[in-house]
């Protein structure tokens, strides 16, 4: 600031601010909200564009086996699952009780290997190819959109739980270890919205 | 204009040990590895501006092959790739890129922020932009541009009728520059909602701010669609999905829904960063406030909101109901309301201001209006349905187009630069060749393309690499092609006016122009930290008040940003913003790899995430003696001591 | 009562449209010369819009003009005014404001509402129609007259007779990419999309030639697609349409029966048509009635045999991208084969 604008007159002293905040006080949470609005509309278009290629075809799916319930659902119920070890590693980081988070987060990494075991086995029971029609293409892109977000989500869990265990750690890990609870809580809730799509829609009259 | 009252800066002072903390590493490898939003935002507006000057020449090449019947310049072949690479580049690698890029730069001063949020991401969003602009000329330059047009309709630029890798290139600069903005969004939100200047409520926000807000939302809910379409595209040519082969049940015109789902926002993000680019430089050339300022803000807001319903005035030729086609004929015509009222106002604060001196920033926002205003008038017509059937794909819309984007957009830029060249570089553009390049530009871009609206209506089609004598088109094309001319030379005169005033222009004073908002209270270029002393702003117009308040108190031991509340800028905590770091431009490069590699083979997709996913792990692993100075000084949130209420009785 | 009113109408528009964009106004491809009512409905909302429009923009112009004006003019040497709300200059502006903007709101509703109108006209579909089906290809327009007996369709290539004070109904779609079919003077545009089935009405109320590009980019020779339509008094029409039902013309000479024996052994049946020969191949253009088209290649070439020759020869050269190869042909069997072209009227 130039001299003449600067007065010797009022301050306002913020010497006893934290240096760091949970939920939406922290930048990381308006971040991941952003990163979550970018994906759910993503994920909305992909949804849409289902429904649009399905008004469009007589037969839905054309001459396909409907895609078997069995894997989604159990991946649904493991993702709805997993809310609990997620939240618990949520209120564990915010309490900053680091051994908590540690074995919390791995328990979540748990999880997280189980549906994209699943998830594995989910593709193989879909019954169409990505080239078989614009059915299976779609298909196919809704399932993967979602994978990618749960690999990306347990990789970054991974990282987060090595770090937890070997350091340095810092206050503010914690809010991470908290954000990444909230991105986990969309990749869930964005599988309710596809699992709806992929497995419900199809078997609609 | 009166220079202000401060004595100008010769010297800059010593940073402090605030300043200290700021320093970017010296030379190359600062230059390389720098989190500093100013160094990043002109570097954005340089390389934006250097594809411009390639997309011009681009467009030259086109309207001399136009300029008479049966031209024999450039073949169909280049000529595709011509127009194709022209309006891409045009589209994803300037407008958009240089309207965020001015917010980069602008939008932490503007709120009293050191730094703009996500640093580092801010690094990484300028090197895939730069990568994916660097792609897209390479394999023009190649003979494997683009040929489909800038939006590429399938099932042209589908596997069977496009060969080769063109598209893929195409769609792939999508995916990269797409990613750039998306990051840059989500940073100008961030920034705007979270580190500005206590007593900054959001009454008192900058309109250019607000604009840059308004625009960054447009871009989380539009960029999407067409990183979604692009995939789609690329899959259907790499793998065989169906999604556009209507003979498997795919559909031709899914690909134009999502394109211009959007396409039609991707025009108002290049066109509200201007409005916030015209309601700041008529504030400071017409000596007071822009009036009606809840009006302009509201006006931005549901200008972005009608943004998005009004897509399917690109497809009224495609044989939709009636019904739909006269709803987003409304929706279209009613855009123009919003945009009406900000004109409205702006005409008030300058008929109701103080005296008027018009130099070059005021005189390129003056030619807005004379420009833009056509545009949008045109831009009526195109909306109704049954005008748009003979309208729709000639150079009637060429014409539309080019009067909205270059007179809403590239007008107001050209006006952001000259009135902000001085903060950003220390240097005045000089005034003389400031005036050619305006009248220059003014009279060379009507006669280019007001020719082009009877042109449209006598039967010209849109993308034809040449025309027979017997239509009667070739005079109008040849004195479009001299307008063009004058264009070029116009530019030549911007580049040559930057280059020799960064040596030795006259040197800035921080407030040359005596503007109000909180970047004229840094110094010209301002310093690393921008404010040693965060102000306290008490007023819509900072630098009108008598004397501004500051912080003290904050950390030096890093680099301490201020986060503060949504709804009412009240102090809330510090961050730490992270030092330079080499992990930005690192992770870009693999991930060009992973991109490019994609081109070529499915297998990217599974392979190349690896070294990505390592660049990623380097850059957010914390340094363990950052870590050990944070702890030192840390003040957990349930320790901290709440922060002291602002003094009230401040007025906007 | 139509043919009177649109006269007068038509004169109306004609000095209208005179006046403000001269030149391509009076051509056979310019939607400001409309020669039937669903175009000349369009050319008169135009009219209006752009009246509305210019008027507008001098208006506006003109108030900033005044106001640039009026603050140069100023003296104050007042570094900054802070304008409170209630201040007279504020009060007044927000009137002068608001009644601009709803000025602004009411001229745009009317527009919409002009608009609706226009659209309501042109969207009902006639029952007595000329339907014909149009299918678009790289670089050519497939035409084909529907009728219930499929013997009495007419199949030829980028042009169309239509009968003056007819409707005609097209049936448009393609086969390969998306182009769009546009005869400024008769109508507004229509995308011809694979996968879709679009319908444009055509009514012409005076005869004429009018002319046509792809408005749809689609390649390499989306420059070079051309359509052509002629209005013709019914009885011409008629007329047409039966010559154009009979079989090929027979060779009338020796060199026209040697192009004939040309053309059945080259790779030219491969892709051609010709009625009452043993070519019937759809890929390409019919060339049954070749003879009475008064261009080749959608418009590229006029239609004289020495053009015939040098298509055949290098399509190429006149259309780089254009599907159809090369014909490697001594020169007289070459020119045979143009002989016999040139006779199939």
């Amino acid at each position: 600031m130039t001299p003449s604008r600067a007065s010797a007159g009022r301050v306002l002293d913020l010497s006893g601010l934290a240096t760091y905040a949970y939920g939406n006080r922290s930048l990381m949470w308006w971040g991941t909200l952003g990163l979550i609005l970018i994906e759910s509309t993503v994920f909305a278009l992909g949804v849409v564009t289902y429904l649009y290629l399905r008004e469009r075809t007589a037969e839905w799916p054309p001459h396909q086996q409907l895609p078997s319930l069995l894997y989604g659902t159990v991946n649904l119920i493991i993702m709805i699952l997993s809310g609990i070890p997620n939240q618990w590693t949520k209120r564990a980081a915010e309490q900053e009780d680091r051994r908590k988070v540690q074995v919390g987060l791995l328990i979540c990494l748990i999880f997280a290997a189980a549906f994209l075991v699943i998830r594995g086995f989910e593709f193989g029971a879909l019954h169409t190819a990505w080239n078989d029609s614009a059915y299976g293409s779609i298909v196919f892109a809704l399932l993967l959109l979602h994978t990618v977000h749960l690999a990306t989500d347990f990789y970054d869990s991974a990282v987060l739980t090595v770090l937890m265990i070997t350091g340095p750690i810092s206050g503010k890990r914690f809010v991470d270890v908290s954000e990444n609870a909230f991105y986990w809580w969309f990749v869930v809730a964005s599988w309710v919205v596809i699992y709806a799509t992929v497995y419900i829609v199809p078997r609609l009259t | 204009m009166t220079e202000h009252r401060n004595s100008r800066e010769t010297q800059r002072p010593q940073p402090g040990e605030e300043g200290r903390q700021w320093l970017d590493p010296p030379g190359f490898y600062g230059w390389l590895t720098t989190v500093d939003h100013k160094r990043i935002g002109r570097r954005y507006i340089v390389t934006a501006f250097l594809f411009f000057a390639c997309a011009g020449l681009m467009a030259l090449t086109m309207r001399l092959q136009l300029a008479r019947p049966n031209g024999h310049l450039v073949g169909p072949d280049f000529y595709n790739q011509l127009f194709s690479t022209h309006g891409s580049i045009m589209m994803f690698l300037f407008a958009v890129p240089v309207m965020q890029a001015m917010g980069v730069y602008l939008v932490p001063l503007q709120v009293g922020a050191r730094n703009i949020a996500f640093s580092r991401l801010n690094a990484f969003s300028y090197w895939m932009f730069a990568f994916g602009g660097i792609m897209i000329l390479t394999v023009f330059a190649l003979n494997t541009g683009p040929e489909a047009g800038w939006f590429s309709y399938v099932p042209l630029a589908g596997p069977q009728y496009s060969a080769g890798k063109r598209q893929d290139f195409w769609a792939q600069m999508i995916t990269f520059t797409e990613a750039a903005s998306l990051i840059v969004a989500i940073e100008l939100i961030v920034t705007a909602f979270k580190l500005r200047a206590p007593g900054m409520t959001l009454n008192r926000v900058p309109l250019f701010v607000w604009a840059q807000v308004v625009t960054s939302f447009m871009v989380l809910f539009a960029m999407p669609s067409v990183m979604l379409a692009s995939s789609f595209l690329m899959s259907d040519r790499l793998v065989s999905t169906q999604f556009f082969n209507p003979a498997e049940g795919g559909d031709a015109l899914l690909w134009q829904h999502l394109f211009w789902f959007f396409g039609h926002p991707e025009v108002y993000i290049i066109f509200v960063p201007a409005l916030g680019i015209i309601s700041a430089i008529i504030g400071t050339f017409a000596r007071r406030p822009p009036f009606g300022y809840l009006a302009l803000v509201l006006s931005l807001v549901v200008t972005a909101f009608l943004a998005f319903g009004l897509w399917v005035h690109h497809m009224f030729a495609t044989g939709l109901p009636p019904l739909g086609m006269s709803f987003f004929t409304a929706a279209s015509i009613l855009i123009a309301i919003p945009t009406g009222v900000q004109i409205f106002c702006w005409i008030a604060t300058l008929a109701t201001g103080g005296r008027l001196e018009i130099r070059t920033p005021l005189l390129f926002v003056i030619g807005f209006f004379f420009i833009f205003i056509i545009g949008g008038l045109t831009g009526v017509m195109l909306a109704s349905a049954s005008l748009d059937s003979q309208l729709h794909d000639n150079y009637f819309v060429v014409a539309h187009l080019h009067y909205v984007l270059i007179g809403g957009a590239v007008f107001p830029l050209f006006g952001g630069v000259y009135y902000w060249f001085p903060k950003m570089t220390g240097r005045m553009l000089s005034e003389l060749a400031g005036k050619w390049n305006f009248w220059l530009f003014f009279i060379g871009f009507n006669m280019t393309f007001f020719p082009m609206h009877i042109l449209g209506l006598d039967g010209m089609t849109r993308r034809i690499y040449t025309y027979d004598a017997a239509s009667g088109w070739g005079n109008l094309n040849l004195l479009a092609t001299v307008g063009a001319i004058i264009i070029g030379l116009s530019v030549v005169v911007f580049f040559a006016n930057v280059l020799v005033s960064m040596r030795s222009g006259a040197r800035a004073a921080p407030d040359p122009w005596g503007g109000k908002t909180l970047e004229w209270a840094t110094q010209s270029p301002p310093e690393p930290c921008n404010f040693p002393r965060i102000p306290v702003v008490e007023s819509r117009y900072p630098l009108a008040e008598p004397e501004l308040a500051y912080v003290t108190g904050l950390p030096t031991q890093f680099r301490a940003m201020l986060v503060t509340r949504l709804h009412d800028a009240a102090p809330d905590h510090v961050t730490a913003d992270p030092y330079p770091t080499i992990w930005p431009l690192l992770s870009a490069l693999a991930t060009t790899v992973f991109f490019i590699g994609t081109v070529f083979t499915p297998w990217g997709l599974v392979w190349g995430p690896v070294p990505v996913a390592i660049a990623l792990t380097c850059w957010f692993w914390p340094k363990a003696k950052e870590v050990e100075i944070q702890r030192r000084v840390e003040i957990k949130p349930q320790a901290a001591r709440p922060a002291p209420v602002l003094r009230a009785g401040a007025t906007p | 009562m139509m043919g009177r009113l649109s006269n007068a109408r038509f004169r109306w528009l004609a000095v209208g449209c005179a006046l403000l964009a001269p030149p391509g106004c009076s051509s056979n491809h310019a939607a400001m010369n409309p020669a039937g009512p669903r175009a000349r409905s369009i050319a008169e909302l135009m009219l209006g819009f752009v009246s509305v429009s210019t008027v507008v923009y001098l208006i506006v112009s003109a108030v900033l003009v005044w106001a640039i004006a009026r603050r140069r003019r100023a003296g104050t040497s007042d570094d900054w005014l802070q304008r409170g709300s209630s201040e007279q200059s504020n009060v007044r502006s927000r009137q002068v404001i608001s009644w601009a903007t709803a000025l602004t709101v009411l001229i745009l509703l009317t527009l919409a509402l002009c608009d609706y109108f226009v659209m309501h006209g042109l969207s009902s579909r006639p029952t007595d129609s000329l339907r014909i089906l149009v299918t678009g290809h790289q670089y050519w327009w497939e035409v084909e007259y529907d009728d219930p007996d499929p013997s009495r369709r007419v199949r030829t290539a980028n042009e169309l007779h239509i009968p003056v004070g007819k409707p005609v109904e097209l049936v448009l779609t393609s086969q390969d990419v998306i182009h769009s079919m546009w005869m400024p003077n008769l109508s507004g545009k229509k995308d011809l999309i694979p996968g879709h089935q679009n319908t444009e009405v055509l009514l012409a109320d005076r005869p004429g030639t009018f002319s046509g590009q792809c408005a749809e980019f689609c390649g390499l020779q989306h420059a070079k697609m051309r359509l052509m339509v002629y209005a013709e008094p019914p009885k011409q029409f008629a007329a047409w349409k039966q010559a154009q039902l009979q079989d090929a013309r027979n060779p009338s000479n020796d060199i026209q029966r040697h192009g004939l024996e040309v053309f059945e052994s080259s790779t030219c049946i491969l892709c051609h048509t010709i009625q009452g020969t043993q070519a019937a191949a759809t890929v390409a253009p019919d060339l049954t009635h070749l003879a009475s088209r008064t261009t080749i290649a959608a418009g590229a070439l006029p239609n004289t045999q020495s053009n015939l020759a040098s298509w055949i020869l290098a399509p190429h050269r006149f259309k780089p991208g254009v599907q159809m190869p090369a014909t490697q042909l001594q020169p007289d069997d070459l020119a045979a084969l143009a002989a016999y072209l040139a006779s199939l009227k």
